[in-house]
């Protein structure tokens, strides 16, 4: 369970794409291509050591329990018992649909507690549900992995009650803002005098400088549900308190979607021009060809991973660091160290903001560049 | 990174997203983009017509003032023509009175001349009458004695007769 990442996680293939675009855009993608600081945890090597540090705290283990996915929402802690919203489990068994509360496991992650729905018997390692073997229990391998069989999981964990959450508030938002324009047809006012600007930015910053004056109207509310989810979700995990606190973006399945959904939509309205310059390079000798496609198609899946990737370091990154700096006060066992841990978090939380802006902006950004890049006419 | 049941979070984030976005795209995108965008056309209609009126507004000015120029104009010949009229209408008054006055002068000499030509005629037709009666009576007492009608024939005769020479 060695985990190192963050480190210089993407090349530098900007340049191809973004050499035509202002000053403006490519300082602010220099910001993002800034590497962040790597963090290497070091599990314990052995049980006997574990048994021994049982009581010293263990950063890497808060700040996993922090950055992951759950099927409970932790709260707070009580008196050394954990207070959480228990969250639905859905299972995708061999028998059919089996559902129960994760509180069924009552805060077990190591296989102990059985939980029996339908016939079938169910525990929980690490997060993972699988079917509990014969005895009732966990067979592990030789490096502690389950052995155990799982069922389909579509469980309500964490992270998908913040995406309903998230996605509950912006239609909260954005549905009173429109319904105000049909009774003010004058200049906004309140909640749609703050967001219009945005919804203009979005609109003259990013699509129509990137999709083109023709096109960009089709793909306005893409870019727009995809600016706003990002950010609100992003800005949603820097709140460290019961409801909000899950991040969205900091889980890489969440990006690996939306990467994924900025990829579909590229290659479904790419023209012409688009597959005509993957498969047959324009300027380029036919008898380099058979190294350009390998090259061109290997780029058009290279563009939505670093959207993915770029999204979910950036985002975890900072979480880590704010984690870390906390932690510190815990590692050295002084309250001395909380000024400097909390005057760096503080100024964490201020970058982070910012980058939860940022970043939101990029995805944006590069999703209407691929975009434009698929769509425009040749000159 | 440890990823656990990727499963639920793709098959809800692909679910959740679609949703969103159909929604979204229906009851706010759609609505809000189409606002702003009729209000900014009309802010350039708007801004348009502005100038579009600025411009009928100096057209405006510029007729009114070479309209006034031409009401100036026109009152200052209507004024020099009423002076002339004015003039004239003075000078033939005064003249028609100088004609009507030397008629009348004339008419009254006129009939002054006849009045006096009638008051002499009279006087002369008296004048005769009152001579006829002196001379009847002179006559008459002359001719009472014959000597007396001789000389008197006499006289009479020279004097013809000098007058004849």
């Amino acid at each position: 369970m060695h985990q190192i990442f963050g480190d210089h996680l993407f090349l530098s293939r900007k340049g191809m794409m973004i050499a035509q675009k202002s000053i403006k855009s490519l300082s602010l993608l220099a910001l993002m291509f800034v590497s962040l600081a790597g963090f290497a945890q070091h599990e314990n090597e052995t049980h006997e050591e574990k048994a021994q540090e049982e009581e010293a705290f263990d950063a890497t283990e808060l700040i996993n329990h922090h950055t992951k996915d759950s099927h409970e929402f932790h709260i707070a802690d009580w008196n050394g018992h954990a207070i959480s919203m228990p969250l639905p489990v859905i299972l995708w068994t061999d028998n059919g649909l089996v559902t129960f509360m994760s509180s069924a496991f009552h805060h077990d992650e190591e296989g102990k507690v059985v939980v029996e729905r339908n016939g079938q018997q169910f525990v929980r390692v690490h997060d993972e549900i699988y079917y509990a073997n014969a005895e009732g229990g966990v067979t592990y391998d030789a490096e502690h992995h389950p052995t155990n069989s799982r069922p389909l999981n579509f469980s309500i964990t964490k992270n998908v009650f913040t995406l309903f959450l998230t996605s509950a508030i912006m239609l909260l938002i954005f549905i009173p803002v429109a319904r105000s324009y049909k009774k003010n047809d004058k200049a906004p006012k309140g909640l749609a005098g703050f967001m219009e600007p945005l919804v203009v930015f979005v609109r003259d910053d990013i699509a129509r400088p990137n999709i083109g004056e023709k096109k960009y109207e089709k793909f306005m509310p893409y870019l727009l549900t995809v600016f706003f989810l990002i950010w609100i979700g992003n800005l949603f995990g820097l709140i460290p308190f019961f409801p909000f606190q899950g991040t969205l973006t900091n889980d890489i399945l969440f990006t690996g979607v939306l990467a994924t959904i900025t990829f579909l939509i590229t290659i479904f309205n790419g023209n012409k021009h688009y597959w005509g310059h993957i498969f047959a390079t324009p300027g380029v000798p036919k008898w380099l060809l058979p190294i350009m496609i390998p090259v061109e198609v290997l780029g058009m899946f290279t563009k939505p991973f670093a959207l993915m990737i770029r999204l979910f370091a950036n985002i975890t990154a900072g979480h880590i660091i704010i984690l870390s700096l906390v932690s510190l006060i815990f590692i050295f066992e002084s309250a001395a160290v909380s000024p400097i841990s909390i005057g760096f978090s503080l100024f964490m939380y201020g970058l982070e903001l910012l980058v939860a802006a940022l970043q939101a902006y990029v995805f944006t950004l590069l999703s209407a560049l691929f975009i434009g890049q698929a769509v425009e006419d040749h000159h | 990174m440890n990823i656990t049941h990727p499963e639920s979070l793709i098959f809800w984030s692909l679910i959740v997203f679609v949703i969103l976005f159909v929604l979204l795209r229906k009851y706010a995108w759609k609505p809000i983009l189409g606002a702003v965008k009729g209000r900014e056309e009309s802010i350039n209609s708007a801004l348009a017509s502005a100038e579009e009126a600025k411009k009928e507004m100096q057209n405006l000015k510029a007729d009114n003032e070479k309209l006034l120029k031409e009401a100036r104009a026109e009152r200052e010949v209507i004024l020099k023509e009423a002076r002339e009229v004015k003039e004239k209408m003075i000078a033939d008054a005064k003249e028609q009175a100088q004609v009507e006055a030397d008629k009348m002068i004339k008419q009254a000499q006129a009939a002054i001349e006849s009045e006096k030509q009638t008051a002499l005629a009279e006087l002369k037709d008296q004048v005769a009458s009152l001579s006829v009666e002196i001379a009847e009576k002179v006559v008459r007492t002359e001719l009472s004695d014959k000597d007396k009608q001789l000389t008197l024939v006499e006289n009479m005769l020279g004097e013809v007769t000098t007058l004849n020479n």
